[in-house]
């Protein structure tokens, strides 16, 4: 196989290899035991320094949209500014509230924190380099994403503070009602692809993208995808449970040290995991820009391995999402209502009409051609 | 080995977190109880390898119902005061129906468990899923299906009727 020669920099080779090396020379309980808690080090890894990275590009980004320089004294163009922050925060002392109700404040940071490491843990970010493929991967993302938003009610009611509990009644109308649309945008593709599994569901984008094999239901959904991801995730014009100038921070007021750092990783993280599901079943996840029958070509496009195809349309969508952030004005509530119940939803249930004909009648793109 | 392992500290989080549930004197804490109750149902779930009845547990009960209960409690009056407890006479009333409930489960349970329990081999595909719900055939759940969405609508609309006369 030529690909072998023209990927010498996946992952693949280096996981079999711990495989096969553990596998020879351990019986196979404690070679599971011992990948399992390698594969949870490397995610819980993986998840801190997407977070640091995130937070560096997140502040740098937003200081061209502003016409500033952003930050720029530690390190060469202020690159180890989130080394300084992360070090900071975790020498912080978390200050204890007295009338709180101790349990669920100091459980309510964990339940974010958790949604979003599970939700993470189920993304595929190469060619095998994938934790868990579940045979409803669509859905199992959708549905342990839904666990963080307990986190943000426990979290703004046992504040016992107006400001967080009025943020988080807020945040919970804002993320239930937005899941829907989420949910419906995903099931679209599920009808497209006719699979839930994310591993299959990349496979099947090998030649044409389902945001282009679906063409006009396929781009409606992405939009309502993208718009409905980037409200779940509270910010740019959706951030009116955090609305600084009204709220103080919304449901984390009363939050410090730490338990602010676990909220606010959350938070980072979920914008990092809507774009890259929105990636992985859009935009063919990890893999490489592929044409049918330009096999130089092709071959070409391996060379750059496929984590770096998953980083570059993950930081586009991110882009994308930022731009969005700063150039639009906050909106009211009502409006946000208005926007998910009145426009989005009936929209997608009649986009999800449409993909279903479009399936039937054979009008997608890979069926034409 | 590790699944009996598994099973047994999911065990223990369900009992111990329903005690708690149906103990604690505080509305939310009980609901935050019920819900870790039902994210280690989910658990449970995922060790028998019904992947999609783990994501319906977890999207329906601890995502979907679980935020409604909290939006619910956090609307009543005093959320976090703790409840005056109950008099001695219904406590113990209490208890006795429980234990008469838990003995009169347990028993068909076990009675009944190895006629109908059998693990499916394979995963269970949602295709087939899909078509279980939505057949008409033998086996096959078109009909309950149909009547629960005529009784959820039944449900909607005394909501609204509810809702109305305020």
């Amino acid at each position: 196989m030529l690909q072998n020669y023209s990927q010498p920099l996946e992952f693949t080779n280096l996981t079999t290899w711990i495989d096969s090396t553990l596998g020879a020379n351990l019986p196979s309980f404690w070679s599971i035991a011992i990948e399992m808690v390698l594969v949870a080090v490397a995610l819980l890894a993986v998840y801190s320094l997407t977070a640091m990275i995130l937070i560096y590009v997140e502040r740098k980004i937003t200081a061209f949209f502003q016409a500033r320089i952003g930050p720029n004294r530690v390190g060469k163009y202020g690159i180890f500014q989130t080394v300084a922050d992360v070090i900071k925060i975790l020498l912080k002392e978390i200050i204890h509230v007295n009338k709180v109700d101790k349990f669920l404040f100091y459980a309510a940071p964990f339940f974010m924190i958790v949604a979003s490491m599970l939700t993470f843990g189920a993304i595929p970010f190469a060619q095998g380099l994938h934790a868990v493929d579940f045979n409803i991967g669509v859905f199992y993302v959708t549905a342990v994403s839904s666990l963080g938003i307990i986190g943000v009610l426990l979290a703004g009611w046992s504040s016992n503070n107006k400001y967080s509990m009025i943020g988080a009644m807020r945040s919970g109308a804002q993320f239930v009602s937005y899941e829907l649309s989420a949910g419906f945008a995903l099931m679209t593709m599920v009808v497209l692809t006719g699979t839930m599994q994310l591993s299959e569901m990349i496979e099947s984008q090998r030649f044409c993208w389902n945001i282009f094999n679906g063409h006009i239901s396929a781009i409606v959904a992405f939009i309502i995808y993208l718009i409905s991801g980037h409200a779940e995730t509270n910010r740019g014009p959706f951030d009116l449970p955090e609305a600084e100038s009204e709220l103080t921070a919304g449901y984390h007021t009363e939050y410090s040290g730490l338990q602010f750092g676990f909220f606010y990783l959350a938070e980072y993280l979920n914008m990092f995991i809507i774009a890259s599901i929105a990636a992985t079943v859009f935009l063919g996840g990890w893999m490489p820009l592929q044409v049918r029958g330009w096999d130089a070509f092709n071959q070409i496009m391996w060379y750059l391995p496929s984590y770096m195809w998953f980083t570059i349309k993950v930081f586009l969508l991110i882009f994308f999402s930022l731009w969005v952030r700063w150039s639009f004005p906050r909106l009211r509530i009502d409006q946000l209502l208005n926007l998910e119940w009145k426009y989005l939803l009936p929209i997608n249930l009649v986009n999800i009409l449409v993909m279903v004909l479009l399936v039937l009648a054979g009008w997608t793109l890979n069926d034409i051609f | 080995m590790a699944q009996q392992i598994i099973f047994y500290i999911l065990a223990i989080v369900i009992s111990v977190f329903s005690i708690m549930a149906v103990s604690s004197k505080r509305l939310i804490r009980s609901a935050t109880y019920l819900l870790f109750v039902l994210l280690a149902t989910a658990g449970l779930y995922i060790l028998l390898g019904y992947y999609y009845l783990f994501a319906v547990q977890t999207a329906v009960y601890a995502g979907g119902i679980m935020i409604l209960f909290i939006f619910a409690i956090l609307l009543t009056q005093k959320p976090g005061d703790k409840i005056a407890p109950e008099p001695m006479r219904q406590r113990l009333l209490a208890i006795a129906l429980s234990v008469i409930g838990l003995a009169f489960t347990a028993h068909i349970i076990m009675h009944n468990i190895n006629r109908v329990y059998t693990l499916m081999d394979t995963q269970i595909t949602t295709k087939h899923i899909g078509m279980t719900l939505m057949g008409t055939e033998k086996f096959q759940y078109l009909l309950p299906f149909e009547l629960i969405s005529v009784l959820l609508l039944a449900c909607i609309v005394g909501g609204i009727m509810i809702a109305r006369r305020r």
